[in-house]
């Protein structure tokens, strides 16, 4: 098939960008995204260009590092799928498809579709873990039995893959799914009680810090997340931050 | 006459032989670990304050590495690649992780872990480095578990265990698909609470471009910052290597885009030894290669195979048309298929080990008998699966003479609830509906069993450069079992790398801070400038990616499933040309000063085409065939795999010399003391 390719191009974080239109033709419906982004940066290379630059790693939709804002959409269309793993035959001769990165103040862009995504380390460092040294010295893991459905649905929150769909998609920018679904994991199980007061209010200050935006409810952040987060994960954080915000740590 | 005779190649190094020390304790083998920790030196912690320790990479066994040595005192300075350590290709691991535990009350025990773990490397891994695995696997299970990462549990509570790779125990613990992402976020929230502590730096977008060895010593590293450009020198008192696995030099691969060897391959280049660089694990259920421009390969569990059979057409005009699209795979009758595992093995049939499976899919697509256009994929299919659930479930159901249609759909829906996450997977990678129409899968590069040559306390021929996790080449053998590189990983990290690095930094209690603008680093940081410019500058006219796939191709067909004398020696001189080429007419686009992967992806793809040639040579002298190393010539009458223990068994250590080619053999001959050798069989 043959495409009209709009790619926004950013030389840094403070330069101003603009959309760049490129032909492509030649595209296969069972190439990735991706794999149609190669095809465009080996003919640009060929003919002496810049290359676009684009986050990508695994390929396989886990690691969470690609990003792309297509057609309006984080990830483009299609329901839980990241970029990586969303296929050309969504497409059809003749489209139009625009490339943009993520857009928030806490995620700068670094270079043309590549954001920088620190600020949901520095979240994760404020308090996203159990303080427990890691000597091996620790109880035998089957001394504490966990219900099922609580350890489903910690591992449901677990699967967040940091990619930032969820900040991207939302109207505020806010990263409250993905700050609630680390809360959320270590709220549902045994391990995360001692700190879990401590934590809650402590990813969410840093949260604040960085420049995310407030949720206001719209629930776009769960739809648009390859992963599927759930929104009750916000309730129960908002919950949680509430009951340490009253009662102190 | 012999391959390695015509190019004699020498069969024993005669330099640094004294080097080859594998520091195994000694005692009874269950003892040695325990006696090891007893004796080995400590850092005191007010001493570990002063020592800087440098660690590549963050994945499972770089982040925990990184976490417990911060935790125990040390300044730990890690890098990754990515944008962030929680990225590293660990993350994308899927079935589980092995442990010792016993919970299911199936008679595992440490020993019998490390039975199976030695057997199935195929008898070319050192015992005592095993065992050790063995033994502190049920640590990490009580570690993970602490930390809060959600493995899978039953109803009652307690945690559930998964059965693996033809082992005949349950001791797979597993977080639904995505076992490597929750034990990785687990060793990242241990590193991020360490790095808030100000214990760990850490350098996210950084590349290590070479390791600085200064009096015989590796004190630091030099690294780019791949967002600004700049090239920097970072001294520490040790540098520890979990930078991964180097499937990438097949180019297609179930690696992620990123995964590289330089780390190693800069190390090897000042001195450390790269041992068993052939060992490769080619894993048989991955989705086929569609097109030109596919990037990477996507794997389908193993446990696929558990209900599935695999066939291709008995007859090649069969397989033509299927080719062409003019005959479909359901319209072809039971007696025209050729279920070929079955046939070849009837005693373990569609379950035969991972290299055997892989071996059979690519002889049946070399003979022309292939369904796809490329003509390489095979028929994984379901269609009796889902009669034979289906009919059970009938019964169960109390349903009287139910259609075939009826017993089809019940059928699909057990099948659905087993194994519906991988069957969407597919669909949506494929198009194709796996519900009506056999899938199809071939065989994919997925893991590297050798890396660099590591002694019992994980530290490489070079003084103060360790090794941990896939980088080194320690405890697999010629082939790993599934779900052992995660327990490896981890082992490497939180359990002996902390232990084992302190009886050598303390000798370093006084040596203070490593200045980083001596001679040495001014060289090395010199060397890399000078490799980055030579890339930037050159005036070719191809990109790096052409290269990559034409290295790719030439180590799928030369250094791939099956491999003989003649087809090795050709692909080490074809590989020579080839980087000769990728010299004079690659094409990095952009500048040194800022944001470039392009140029990030040349220097690295510079030393897969260095690798390749290693590789290849390694594969050529080991003229035996063994785990994933299948050579033609030693086979037996039936054309299954020959080991020739008498001359092989030994692990091979290449030090570097030049050209890749030239590198010298030095051997550790591998000693079985408490296990007895058998040939493996499973007709």
């Amino acid at each position: 098939m043959d495409l009209t390719l709009k790619v926004w191009r950013q030389d840094g974080p403070t330069e101003k960008g603009r959309l760049d239109t490129h032909q492509l033709s030649g595209v296969t419906g069972d190439m990735s995204f991706l794999e149609m982004m190669d095809v465009l940066n080996d003919n640009i290379i060929r003919e002496g260009g810049d290359p676009v630059v684009f986050d990508h790693d695994c390929r396989e939709g886990i690691c969470g590092m690609c990003s792309m804002f297509i057609n309006g959409q984080a990830h483009g269309p299609g329901r839980g799928v990241t970029t990586c793993q969303l296929h050309m035959r969504s497409f059809k001769d003749g489209d139009t498809i625009t490339i943009e990165p993520w857009r928030a103040t806490a995620f700068p862009v670094v270079k043309d579709l590549t954001v920088d995504r620190g600020a949901f380390d520095r979240v994760i460092q404020a308090g996203g873990y159990v303080s427990v040294n890691t000597s091996g010295e620790t109880l035998d893991a089957n001394t504490i039995p966990i219900a099922k459905a609580d350890a489903d649905e910690a591992f449901n929150a677990a699967t967040c893959i940091g990619c930032g769909a969820c900040v991207a998609t939302c109207k505020n920018a806010s990263a409250m799914l993905f700050v609630s679904a680390k809360v959320s994991q270590f709220a549902l199980l045994p391990q995360g009680q001692p700190e879990r007061k401590r934590r809650v209010t402590r990813m969410v200050d840093q949260m604040d810090k960085e420049g995310f935006g407030n949720c206001t409810n719209t629930g776009a952040c769960s739809v648009e997340c390859p992963k599927g987060i759930d929104l009750t994960n916000i309730a129960r954080m908002n919950r949680d931050y509430l009951n340490a915000s009253i009662k102190g740590e | 006459m012999t391959d390695s005779k015509i190019l004699n190649i020498p069969q024993q190094g005669d330099l640094g032989v004294d080097l080859l020390q594998s520091r195994v304790p000694d005692g009874p083998l269950a003892d040695k670990w325990t006696n090891h920790k007893n004796n080995i030196r400590l850092v005191n912690p007010a001493n570990k304050r002063l020592i800087d320790v440098i660690v590549v990479g963050t994945g499972l066994a770089g982040s925990s590495a990184a976490a417990s040595l911060a935790e125990m005192g040390y300044n730990v300075h890690a890098f990754c690649f990515q944008d962030s350590p929680r990225r590293a290709h660990s993350i994308a691991a899927q079935g589980g992780i092995n442990a010792a535990k016993n919970y299911q009350n199936d008679g595992d025990s440490v020993y019998r872990l490390f039975y199976d773990t030695v057997k199935g490397g195929d008898y070319r891994s050192r015992e005592a480095n095993v065992h050790r695995l063995a033994e502190v696997s049920r640590s990490i299970i009580d570690q993970c578990v602490a930390q809060g990462v959600p493995f899978a549990r039953e109803y009652g509570g307690l945690l559930d265990n998964r059965s693996f790779g033809g082992v005949q125990v349950s001791r797979t613990f597993y977080a639904k698909g995505q076992t490597g992402q929750q034990l990785l976020l687990g060793a990242y929230s241990a590193l991020s609470r360490q790095i808030s502590k100000g214990k760990v730096k850490m350098y996210n977008r950084h590349e290590m471009m070479e390791i600085v060895v200064v009096d015989g010593k590796a004190r630091g590293i030099i690294a780019k910052n791949l967002v600004t450009g700049e090239v920097e020198r970072h001294s520490a008192h040790a540098v520890v290597l979990a930078s991964g696995g180097y499937g990438n030099v097949f180019f297609l691969s179930t690696n992620a885009m990123g995964s590289n060897v330089s780390a190693a391959w800069k190390a090897h280049k000042k001195g450390a030894y790269m041992a068993n660089p052939c060992f490769t694990q080619i894993h048989p259920t991955c989705i086929p290669v569609s097109g030109h421009y596919q990037s990477k390969l996507t794997l389908m569990s193993e446990s696929l195979r558990n209900d599935g059979r695999i066939w291709v057409p008995a007859k090649s005009e069969d397989a033509e048309a299927v080719r062409k699209g003019t005959l479909k795979p359901v319209d072809i009758a039971e007696e025209d298929r050729d279920y070929y595992l079955e046939r070849r093995y009837p005693a373990f049939g569609n379950l035969v080990p991972r290299d055997v499976a892989s071996r059979a899919a690519k002889e049946r697509c070399d003979e022309g008998y292939g369904v796809n256009e490329t003509g390489e994929a095979v028929y994984l299919d379901y269609a009796s699966a889902f009669e034979r659930y289906g009919k059970t479930e009938a019964n169960v159901l109390g349903l009287e003479n139910p259609s075939d249609e009826k017993i089809r759909e019940l059928g699909k829906a057990v099948v659905k609830a087993k194994y519906g996450n991988l069957f969407d997977m597919y669909r949506q990678i494929t198009d194709d509906n796996p519900y009506e129409t056999p899938m199809k899968i071939y065989p994919a590069v997925h893991y590297t069993m050798g890396g660099l040559w590591v002694d019992y306390n994980l530290m490489t021929t070079v003084p103060g450069l360790y090794a941990a996790g896939e980088a080194n080449f320690s405890d697999h053998g010629a082939n790993r079992l599934g779900a052992s590189a995660l327990m490896q990983g981890l082992a490497d990290g939180y359990f002996v790398l902390p232990y084992t690095i302190g009886d050598y930094l303390a000798d370093d209690i006084r040596t203070g801070p490593i200045p980083n603008d001596s001679p040495e680093f001014m060289k090395a940081e010199a060397e890399v400038k000078d490799v980055l410019e030579r890339l930037i500058n050159n005036k070719g006219s191809l990109p790096v990616d052409d290269f990559h796939r034409r290295l790719g191709r030439i180590m799928w067909e030369n250094c791939g499933m099956a491999r003989n004398g003649q087809d090795l020696s050709k692909a080490i001189e074809e590989i020579s040309a080839l980087r000769k080429e990728f010299y004079e007419n690659v094409r990095v686009p952009g500048t040194l000063d800022g944001y470039n992967p392009e140029l990030d992806k040349a220097a690295r793809v510079a030393d897969l085409l260095e690798l390749g040639e290693l590789m290849c040579k390694d594969a050529l002298v080991r003229e035996e065939s063994c785990g994933g190393h299948f050579r033609e010539e030693h086979q037996t009458e039936e054309g299954e795999a020959l080991r020739r223990d008498e001359e092989f068994t030994f692990v091979s250590a290449w030090e570097y010399k030049g050209e890749p080619k030239d590198a010298v053999l030095h051997r550790e001959e591998l000693e079985y003391e408490n296990i007895e050798l058998k040939q493996r069989s499973y007709k």
